[in-house]
């Protein structure tokens, strides 16, 4: 929906300027797989020799922004260690940002969102898989791919009860008693961390 | 760090208090870390060692050289 309000928006006649300079990106065409200008130079050079392939043409090109809103969302939901979700074709993800749980559907506007510590929830039909994530972003890109990266998550069933009470007992004691501007910034992220952790165990 | 107020953006509490990303999304993980059950919890202490160099710059130079912070949660 805000995909199509944007380029309304885009094609008034104030706008037609500054659009033809640069496209937007919901219109690009799909990524090249070679760089012709330098396989141009190398055929002026040494035309009897193969060009050497270079990293580009290694990679899957970024295919194009299909026309229609495609009707499943792709997620890679990777940590430092594992991917926990290689392109995997969901119907929904909801994701804990800064600002608030956000949905994401197929056909979302191009987002980058800063995530919280919080739940993120991917939705396939009727199943739905939790994970607590630690903090992260997550990116939505225009032909709905989005792409989540952590530093640490977890299924919920995987967090102990008890020492998320002890720990939001703990740092709730230091942020009381907290001097420094630091201390106080790391007892404040101590209470943040486990109370969402305990919001998750018992929500 | 203390400057980024000055351009009277909205800055989270931690980097009021002079912290950078890496370093609070760090502890957030290894909050996380230490609430897990307990096999998982083993599994996780190889996790824990993070090494990263910070450096502040000035005049689009580097300020001194790169000052390098072993940072391994107890």
């Amino acid at each position: 929906m805000y995909r199509q309000a944007c380029r309304r928006l885009l094609l008034r006649p104030s706008a037609r300027a500054a659009a033809a300079a640069r496209p937007f990106s919901t219109d690009l065409p799909s990524a090249p797989s070679q760089d012709t200008t330098f396989v141009e130079a190398w055929k002026k050079v040494a035309p009897n020799i193969e060009p050497p392939k270079t990293p580009l043409s290694y990679l899957k090109p970024r295919p194009q922004t299909p026309t229609s809103i495609p009707s499943k969302l792709t997620v890679n939901f990777v940590l430092p260690y594992q991917a926990e979700l290689d392109s995997k074709e969901v119907d929904m993800v909801i994701v804990p940002a800064t600002t608030g749980q956000m949905g994401v559907l197929p056909g979302h506007v191009s987002t980058i969102a800063e995530l919280k510590p919080g739940i993120l929830s991917v939705h396939d039909g009727n199943d739905v898989t939790k994970y607590f994530v630690s903090s992260g972003f997550a990116f939505v890109h225009a032909n709905s791919v989005t792409d989540i990266v952590a530093v640490e998550a977890v299924p919920i069933d995987r967090i102990d009860p008890n020492l998320v009470q002890k720990g939001l007992a703990e740092f709730t004691q230091k942020l009381s008693s907290a001097t420094s501007d630091l201390e106080r910034a790391e007892a404040q992220i101590g209470v943040d961390v486990h109370s969402a952790l305990n919001a998750a165990i018992t929500g | 760090m203390a400057s980024a107020v000055g351009s009277s953006a909205a800055v989270p509490f931690w980097r009021a208090a002079g912290m950078t990303y890496i370093t609070y999304s760090n502890i957030c993980a290894s909050l996380v870390r230490s609430c897990l059950k307990e096999p998982c919890k083993a599994e996780a202490a190889s996790r824990e060692k993070v090494h990263f160099a910070i450096s502040k710059w000035a005049n689009g130079k580097p300020e001194k050289p790169i000052v390098v912070k072993l940072y391994v949660m107890a």
